[in-house]
């Protein structure tokens, strides 16, 4: 009898369960593991929100580190088990995705309204031939950050630093007094790609890069990128690198930063937290960071306001359910832009959301990035992982003196004609 | 013909472990060929039919030939310097003493890391700021030493730390098989008034070589697939001249989102692995009698 009892409460709260099942719409989002703990947390909170509003509805997240991420996502999104949405880096990546036919066209469900707050680059940043397939989140402005401290003992002042030339001087001023000029994680590769990308930013212009990337005027092998390869090989000269770059990674290169041990780093703003978690102190140089924007090249086409740097968001499956627009919309309102703003977790992308921002200096590189004319994507991103891995490999030959700007070019624009 | 009984046996046995084979061997194996001779991302469909082109980048790619190079090097090392060492040190170490099973452990623990952790443990060693060899030059009062982001050496640390991660079990293999060596052998070599290096060489190495063939074979597969060591060590740098065969795939065909490709590089070292297999137990196995 008491089996039989057992039996039937099971199966009753078994067809309970189910029948809650029915009634729900289960929006799956893939994520890649978040860089902080904050980040995990706000995205949970906001979906947790959301279902209270929404009980009908249940956002299911899930993270994969990050490698995984991006090795699984192909055969994922080609699976019937792919997610509604998921987070994207955009450029070539996100273009092969869209031109293959695996994500969403939102043009027109997007409201106008909507489709007014965010900033325009993020829009862009989303769309692909004059369609729009996501929703974006955050940008992301990779500038020169320095140590004041270590600029005033070699009598350097950064805000003197308008273009290359002075960056160059400032960085022999540095070496001179002993002092390690710039700090860069060169087993990574696309760190030293930082100052790749922005010199062909002020070098070739946005219009450049894009020409070159269809192929146009001798596609990357012309003049314009030869002298990006010039110009950074000056640099490379004064040696002001780190000792055993090579052998240094990203984070590590922060840390060294955030140890006083180098002058320089291009970087995004998160290394206002990111030096003093990884640094032996943990408390990292504090006050003593600030930052100057990517300094003008003389005779350069592309306008010295541009900025360059990531947009980040969320793209749509082809079968995602229509309630998952609703929820990124929700995701990315005002109200939760400024929250993230506040907490400082990223630069906001939707407008008038910078207020809320703390640090004085993020307010100051959410405005470089509002002003800019136009955001360049990271040319890994941008160009596509072929061309992408063929400037980092490029950037990174140059800083180790293995190959001449000519042939940096060359080797370029082999990856564009085989990709 | 056959009786029942053996087809039955046929029947029955043989199924499970075909389809197990079919499906995580051969069709893949069948798969990466076909993608080998199309363009392709790994988005969408296959449409983009490029014949041999992914195999002729593949003979021009100065870094390709590199990584050949560098697996050709990690062979070569296993066979000379590895298995030689292994040994040596299982010849000292195999009778039953407990000094003899703690020596053992060590030399066996590395094995047991992952090669993650083993590439992490070491590249921290490496580390000319932060790790052991700053204490050590720090120490000593002389310049940093960043041996890993020097080309001359970068790949010379790799080979290192691969025999240090290996010979541990190639030496359990030939410890396995001296204390299978006979007793009364050893005892008649030593009666005749035989010196314990011609022990060594006449009976012990002769009675154990089917072990040392194994063990060499076991080494060449190995060196030929190394990967998750490389990684975490070098990442394939500085400027891509640590990369074996396999890293080479990892990074040209999946990191930069070239499936065509990479399958191209999957197949040529499928075939390497083929090749030796078979040519190994032609002229080494077949020749010197069973395994």
């Amino acid at each position: 009898m008491k089996k039989l009892l057992l039996a039937a409460a099971l199966a009753m709260s078994m067809s309970m369960t189910s029948s809650l099942a029915v009634a729900e719409t289960v929006v799956k989002i893939l994520d890649h593991e978040p860089t902080t703990k904050e980040e995990k947390e706000f995205l949970l909170r906001v979906a947790k929100k959301y279902e209270e509003s929404n009980p009908d509805i249940k956002i299911k997240f899930d993270f994969l580190d990050d490698v995984s991420y991006k090795a699984k996502l192909p055969t994922l999104l080609q699976s019937s088990e792919r997610p509604d949405a998921f987070f994207t880096w955009t450029g070539g990546v996100f273009y092969e995705q869209a031109q293959t036919g695996m994500l969403k066209d939102i043009t027109d469900m997007m409201t106008p309204a909507v489709k007014a707050r965010y900033a325009t680059i993020g829009l862009d940043g989303l769309s692909y031939k004059g369609r729009l397939y996501g929703v974006p989140m955050y940008a992301s402005n990779i500038l020169i950050w320095y140590n004041g401290d270590l600029l005033k003992q070699a009598n350097v002042d950064p805000k003197a630093i308008k273009t290359w030339d002075d960056f160059l001087n400032a960085c022999a001023a540095l070496k001179k007094a002993g002092i390690t000029p710039i700090t860069i994680g060169g087993k990574d590769k696309w760190p030293i790609a930082f100052f790749y990308g922005p010199l062909a930013l002020r070098i070739a212009g946005q219009d450049g890069i894009n020409a070159a990337n269809r192929g146009e005027n001798g596609g990357f092998n012309n003049k314009d990128f030869v002298r990006v390869g010039k110009e950074f090989e000056r640099l490379v000269k004064l040696d002001p690198f780190q000792p055993g770059f090579m052998d240094t990674g990203f984070h590590k290169s922060v840390g060294l930063f955030g140890d006083g041990k180098g002058a320089f780093l291009p970087i995004a703003h998160y290394v206002i937290d990111m030096n003093a978690k990884n640094s032996t102190s943990g408390k990292g140089i504090g006050d003593s960071l600030d930052f100057i924007p990517f300094p003008a090249v003389t005779g350069g086409k592309g306008d010295p306001k541009d900025t360059f740097g990531g947009i980040n968001g969320w793209l749509l499956t082809k079968s995602a359910k229509p309630e998952t627009l609703k929820f990124l919309e929700y995701l990315t309102n005002k109200e939760n832009q400024m929250e993230s703003a506040r907490l400082g977790l990223w630069l906001p992308i939707v407008k008038e959301t910078q207020a809320n921002i703390k640090d004085p200096r993020v307010q100051r590189v959410a405005k470089l990035l509002e002003e800019a004319p136009h955001h360049q994507l990271y040319l890994d991103q941008a160009l596509g992982a072929v061309v992408g891995a063929a400037v980092n490999d490029a950037a990174a030959e140059l800083a180790t003196k293995e190959i001449t700007p000519e042939k940096a070019a060359k080797r370029i624009e082999e990856a564009r004609e085989i990709r | 013909m056959y009786d029942d009984g053996k087809l039955t046996t046929i029947f029955l046995f043989l199924p499970p472990a075909l389809v197990l084979f079919t499906i995580f061997v051969i069709w893949p194996i069948l798969n990466a060929t076909n993608f080998s001779f199309y363009k392709w991302s790994g988005y969408g469909e296959l449409t983009n039919f490029v014949g041999m082109q992914n195999f002729q980048r593949l003979a021009n790619h100065s870094i390709f030939h590199q990584s050949i190079w560098n697996s050709v090097k990690l062979v070569l090392v296993s066979l000379l310097i590895q298995i030689p060492l292994a040994l040596t040190m299982a010849l000292l170490i195999y009778k039953k003493t407990s000094v003899n099973t703690a020596f053992r452990l060590i030399f066996f623990a590395p094995y047991i890391l992952a090669e993650v952790a083993t590439g992490l443990i070491w590249s921290f060693i490496f580390d000319g700021d932060y790790g052991v060899t700053a204490q050590i030059t720090q120490a000593l009062g002389i310049d940093p030493i960043y041996i890993l982001a020097d080309k001359n050496y970068a790949f010379l640390t790799i080979i290192t730390v691969i025999i240090w991660k290996y010979f541990g079990y190639h030496m359990m293999i030939f410890i396995a098989a001296l204390q299978a060596v006979p007793h009364d052998l050893l005892e008649a070599a030593e009666i005749d008034g035989a010196s314990p290096w011609r022990i060594v060489w006449y009976v012990k190495i002769p009675l154990i070589a089917h072990a040392i063939k194994l063990s060499a074979f076991f080494a060449i597969v190995g060196a030929l697939q190394v990967f998750d060591i490389i990684i975490p060590l070098t990442n394939g740098g500085p400027s891509n001249s640590t990369h074996s065969i396999v890293s080479y795939l990892y990074y040209f065909g999946l990191v930069q989102l070239n499936v065509g490709y990479g399958s191209a590089v999957g197949v040529v070292l499928f075939l390497l692995c083929i090749v030796t297999a078979f040519s190994y137990k032609r002229f080494a196995i077949d020749k010197g009698g069973e395994l």
